[in-house]
Formats: structure tokens, sequence, C-alpha cells
């Protein structure tokens, strides 16, 4: 029997197909049947009434931290994609920095298969560049590729051995993947716990200087350019990471790049206080550079907003700043964020938004998806942006609570999240 | 009037005027206790504090130590090596642990930045910050503005120039607080390496050689260089930090007027501060440790509720 769901009456805002007007949407036995003013709904259909709701394609987080295998007691799999769902994305790709890492096609593998169990948002493998992460030589790529890996990353470390970075970007041309780059020079950043300046100073914290990214980002640019391989630039957080990326893209680099929803939002202050909910890699840097990273996601420098969903366990986070790991999660916040800061700021308009959250990320990934053409895997975000919320922690499908926005009132969120056709999520 | 301190003293970066001369005003009678033959006064008696110290220290643990005991507090010592945290507990479960056996005090030493804030934020004891990491060290800021005004009998106005390892030196950032708060100007002065980022924006004058923040300062505190930043390559070797940034009586000499000469301790002679600059005549720094006590001694009587103005009559055997 097949399965048939209409959304009736939403505004449909899908840019891939230049579109945004009130609109049916007929799903069919997982595939988008049609799109249309006045679609008949088939007599077993179930009919979700979108009036006064954004109809999209599925968004699509291409840089979360999933941690199974090897710490799942922070997250698993089916946990992460679970919360994924809860938060309106319809597809994710998991980082390869697990335990042990994902540099094997079996490894690659396993994530699949979880994902495929877990029943709720799409999960992606990506694979590591190097054997182990460990930033030697180059991780079985080939045989990833084949068992499902979307792209390559040691994401966690950056690779800093530029004659590696420069194997990879050629090698992995073959496959057509991008390979991804966690930018951030470990000379430079040594014993670094939050960005470089006043803040750091006055609170006796080691800071992690600007220059330690933009040199990063730099070099791969400049090795994608001589290398003609694809580049992804991740969680994107300096102005003049930001400005050589607008440069690069006018000379035709192939570079695709990330702004993550915390440094859209927040600057260095909010460590204030020692606070390690605000304590990540890279880190909140200065009002200034929060500007650019907002002016390079409304002019497209920057392609895709992507959370780097860090779960850790809270007694992890419970713990002098110093001694606290990286990172926040990021999956069941990051639209309602992303609609009252940076769209409800006039940063950028709600097709934008769609853009950068799900256009651009299948694209960047090469992930099916990103659409709503007829034929395209009905995976649907419905999202009421009207809903006025509070972040409450202990309400998230995630496993970990570590956020620095609880009790944030937020405006926007997820009605439902479709995948393949089926409800995963309904707020 | 005098203003109250709160629960803690984590740091002087948010005291006001009032509450740090209230310190030190109230340092003054305690002075006097150390001085006497029976160095005892029931101010915190029945009062139990624990010295909880996570990094070896001499100088102010001893100095902690005697302060509560001459204040008649029953007091423990805690400190790295032997204890459970050195059996992987967590700085949480230490205090909550304390906690529970009915403790008023913690007076605490801690590598990291911020370790007694997160402490006394999730405690309702006293919490003491006796050194967090490269953040604070407020009672040694204190013990050192007590110093200062001794001798020139105010702050205000005087040119205090702290030089060595800012970037790491909690004692620098208290010092940098209180001075500024009470009205001196504040300069630091070391190799470049050892400056924080951000020195200027602290609203303190940044000196590239010793030579011109003698010639500036009227008091000069001088920082331990420890000797694993030599390692880390913050500067190439010992004897040249001495050459350049080692305060000795030539370099004073050049200097128009006399300068008083602070040191946390323990000294490196030799290498920041030459023997005889440190037993000169325009050396403090025995003067620093004795006050240490005496500001210490407030602090733990103001945190358990004592007043000020009471003080005197506190060390008579009044209640506090």
């Amino acid at each position: 029997m097949s399965e048939k769901l209409l959304l009736a009456g939403g505004r449909v805002v899908d840019p891939s197909q230049r579109l945004d007007g009130t609109r049916d949407v007929l799903l069919v036995d997982g595939a988008i049947a049609s799109v249309g003013k006045r679609v008949r709904a088939p007599e077993d259909a179930r009919v979700l009434d979108c009036a006064g709701l954004v109809v999209t394609p599925g968004l699509i987080d291409v840089h979360v931290h999933l941690r199974e295998p090897g710490e799942e007691h922070k997250e698993t799999i089916a946990s992460g994609a679970s919360a994924a769902a809860a938060g309106g994305f319809t597809a994710v790709c998991a980082m390869p920095n697990t335990d042990p890492p994902i540099d094997d096609p079996a490894a690659v593998g396993f994530v699949a298969a979880q994902g495929l169990r877990a029943r709720a948002a799409r999960v992606y493998p990506v694979g590591c560049i190097s054997v182990g992460r460990a930033g030697e030589r180059l991780a079985l790529v080939g045989e990833m590729v084949d068992a499902g890996a979307v792209a390559i990353t040691d994401d966690g470390n950056p690779v800093m051995d530029s004659g590696l970075m420069r194997l990879a970007l050629e090698y992995s041309q073959t496959f057509g993947i991008p390979v991804a780059d966690h930018p951030e020079d470990l000379g430079l950043s040594a014993g670094g716990h939050m960005n470089e300046g006043l803040v750091s100073t006055r609170l006796g914290l080691s800071g992690k200087p600007n220059a330690a990214e933009d040199i990063h980002i730099v070099r791969d640019l400049l090795l994608a350019e001589l290398t003609g391989g694809r580049i992804h630039l991740q969680h994107v957080s300096t102005r003049f990471g930001v400005e050589s990326i607008r440069q690069a893209k006018a000379r035709g680099v192939r570079v695709t790049a990330e702004a993550s929803p915390h440094h859209l939002v927040l600057t260095q202050d909010a460590v204030e206080g020692y606070r390690t909910e605000a304590k990540m890699n890279p880190p909140l840097r200065s009002r200034e550079d929060v500007e650019a990273v907002r002016a390079g996601l409304a002019d497209g420098t920057l392609d895709t907003i992507a959370t780097d969903h860090a779960p850790h366990h809270y007694d992890e986070k419970e713990a002098a700043f110093a001694d606290a790991p990286n990172g926040i999660v990021g999956l069941e916040t990051a639209l309602g964020l992303i609609l009252t800061r940076v769209v409800g700021e006039g940063v950028i308009d709600l097709p934008t938004m769609v853009e950068r959250m799900s256009c651009q990320p299948a694209r960047a990934f090469n992930l099916p998806g990103g659409t709503l053409a007829e034929g395209s895997p009905a995976d649907v975000t419905v999202i009421d942006c009207e809903a006025a919320w509070t972040v409450d922690p202990k309400a998230f499908r995630s496993k970990s609570r570590n956020t620095p926005f609880a009790g944030w009132k937020l405006r926007g969120r997820a009605r439902y999240t479709i995948v393949g056709g089926r409800v995963v999520w309904e707020g | 009037m005098s203003e109250g301190l709160g629960k803690d003293l984590v740091g002087l970066e948010n005291l006001s005027e009032a509450q740090l001369l209230t310190i030190l005003d109230t340092a003054e009678p305690f002075k006097e206790i150390s001085e006497r033959r029976i160095k005892k006064v029931p101010v915190l008696r029945g009062k139990t504090i624990v010295n909880l110290f996570f990094e070896a220290s001499t100088r102010t643990r001893v100095s902690f130590e005697f302060a509560e005991k001459r204040l008649s507090a029953d007091t423990v010592n805690i400190s790295s090596t032997g204890s459970s945290f050195a059996k992987g507990e967590t700085l949480v479960d230490t205090a909550r642990n304390l906690e529970a056996m009915r403790i008023d005090m913690v007076v605490m030493r801690h590598g990291a930045s911020g370790a007694a804030r997160f402490l006394a934020e999730r405690i309702p004891s006293n919490v003491v910050n006796a050194g967090d990491g490269s953040h604070e060290h407020p009672t040694q800021g204190l013990l050192d503005l007590l110093t200062i005004r001794d001798h020139y009998g105010r702050l205000d106005g005087l040119k205090v120039c702290i030089v060595g390892d800012i970037l790491h030196s909690r004692v620098a950032r208290s010092n940098i607080y209180g001075l500024l708060t009470l009205g001196a100007e504040v300069g630091v002065c070391g190799p470049p390496t050892l400056l924080p980022p951000a020195a200027g924006e602290l609203g303190v004058c940044v000196f590239r050689r010793l030579e011109e923040a003698i010639e500036w300062a009227d008091v000069l505190n001088v920082l331990r260089l420890q000797l694993e930043r030599m390692h880390a390559g913050y500067v190439p070797s010992l004897r040249e930090y001495n050459r350049i940034w080692g305060v000795s009586t030539a370099r004073l000499e050049a200097a128009a007027r006399d300068l008083l000469i602070l040191h946390p301790g323990p000294m490196n002679r030799g290498v920041e501060i030459d023997s005889d600059v440190a037993d000169g005549p325009h050396s403090v720094i025995l003067n620093q440790v004795t006050n240490g006590v005496a500001v210490r001694m407030a602090v733990l009587y103001l945190l358990a509720g004592g007043q000020p103005e009471k003080a005197e009559a506190a060390k008579q055997g009044a209640e506090a």
C-alpha cells in the first residue's frame, strides 16, 4: 500500500525552484509527487493542514557530532537523529571523530546502519581524511565513499600537514566529495580556551587569536586553488576568514563554508563568569567578527548554517573552564535561533535561510534533498514561524543539555519534520 | 559607613573603593595581634575553616593558617598530594563532601582560572580565593596595597609598575584592579611574550624597557619568573632575562628618586631581582609577609560577618 501525505495550504518556500507562495505539496511513496496551487488529495492521503505554516525542503545540518561509537553517554546516533528531527532537520552529516574514529568502510557502514535504524532524520556518515585522524596518511577514502561516506574530514583536529591536505584535495576529486577542514593552526592556538582579547586577559584564560583560524583558512584556500579540489571550511568565526573566502570565491576557488548559529548570535562576552556552556572551538569571538559572519551569511560567502552539535555529559561541563570540553548542542535550538535572531533581525530573509539550511548544504555535500522538485525525496520541514517558546534543555531529545541558550525566548520552530514521506516529528 | 564583602572573596576586580578600603582599614587593628606575646584572640572561635590547596604553596598557606589560628578558628589543611582529588575526585565532589561536614569557610588555591568562583557558586560556605590559575590572588593584592599604603600613607596618585610575567600572573591582575580602583596609576613591564595581548585595554601603561618603567614609577612590584616559562620558550635564558628585566641597584640608582620595592615571593635572586635590591633599604618584601597575616585576618573576619568598626573590640574578646 502506498503512503500519501498532503501538506495543504502552507506558504511553500523552495529557493531551488525560486518558489515562495501558497501551495499544496503531495508526497507519495517517499517522493515529492506534486506541488501546486490546488492539488487534489487522493482519498487515502493523510492531510496536514499547513495554513499559516511555512513548508520548506527538509533542513540539512552538515556538521554534527553524534558520539557513537565510543561516547554513547553523551549521544547515540538514535538520540542525535531524533534531536535533529525535533529541530526540523531531515538529514545530518555525522562527524567521524568518534572512538574509534570512522576511518574505514566498516565503520562508515556502521554509522549508516545505525542511522537507518534510528528512523528519524537521515544520518549521512562522514569519513576521516587520515587513518586514525592522526594526520599522517590518507584513510581508505574510496572504499569509505562506496560504503556511504559523503565527505571526509578530520574534524576536531585540523589537518596540520599541508602536504597531506594537498593529497586529500587531489585524491578526493575522483569521488566528487568535499574535503571538510576545521581551520585552526594548533601552534598558535596551543593552550587556548577562549578567544584571545580583553575578556581572556581579564579572566586569566589563555586565548586563541583570530590569526590561528585565519592562517589555516588561507592555507586551505591556497591548496584548493592549487589542486582544484573542493574544500569545505567548517564553522568560520573570524572577519578575516570570511573576507578571505569571499575573495577566493571571486577567484573561482571551489570552496564552501559554514556559519554556526552560536557564532551568529553570541560574542566572547558570553564566557564572562567562566560559563563553560559558552566554551567551544572555534571560540566565541568579538562583535566585529559576529558582524562579519552575519555579512558573510547574507551575501553567500558562507553557504551553509551548520550547528556543530557537540553533546557533552553534564558533569563534564561542570568543571573549571580550562578543564571543560569544547562544544554545545545545537540541533534543537538552531532553527529558533536563526529565525529569531538572524531572520528576525533582518540579516537574511526567510528564503535565504532555507537556502543556507537546506538547498546549499545539499549541494555542498551532494546530498539528495534540498528541493521540493517533483521526484525528489519527500524530505520536508514544516515550520511555525510564529510559535513562541522558551529553550528548556530538559525537554531536549538529545542526551545532552550543554547549551548557552537555556531560558532564551525564541519565536519559530518545526511543526512537522517529514523524512521520506513519513512524519518523524510533530511539534 | 562600611560596605560588606558579600559571601566570598574571589577577586578584587569587582570590589568597590569602599570595600577595598574597608579591608585595608580592618587589617590595621589586626596587625597588633601578631606582635603580642600570646598571639590569639577569640574572634572566629567555633568557626571551621578548610584550607584546600590544589597547588603547592608554602607562604600563602602558612599565612592563612596563622591568620585563622590567631583568630581561634578550627582549621584543616588539605593539599593535593595524598588526598582524594589526587585520586580523580572532581572539584565539585570535593566541595560537596566538605560541605556535608558542615564547614564555615574554604580557602582555596587552584591551578585553573575561575576555580574559586566555581566553588563559591556551588557551596553556601564562604570562599576565599588563595589564587586561581592566572586569574586573581586577591589577598596578595590586598597585602601589596596595604604595604604600599603603609609606606606612602596613600595609594591615590602613586605610580606602581609591575615587572615580569604579567601574562600568567594572578598577582598582577589583583594588583592592577585594586590599584586602579584606589586611584593609583599602574604600569606593566616585561618581555612582550609575557604581557597579555590586551594589556593596554586594562587601563595600564605598558613599558617595553625596564629603564623607562623605573624612570616613571614610585613603586616596583617585581614578579617571580617561573622557571617553566623559560622552558616553554617565552624567554631564551634566565641570564638574558636578568640582563634586560632584572631589577638591579645599578638600574635603580639611575632613577631620580628612590623606588619602593615589592616582591610577592618566592624570589629567584639573580634572575628577576638582585640580592642587594631585595635586601636593600627600599625593599619592603618582609613587610609584605607580615601584612599578609593581618590582611587575611581582616578578610576572614569580614566574611564571617564581623563589623569593621568593631574589629578593635572583637580583638579584645567581644564576639565577632
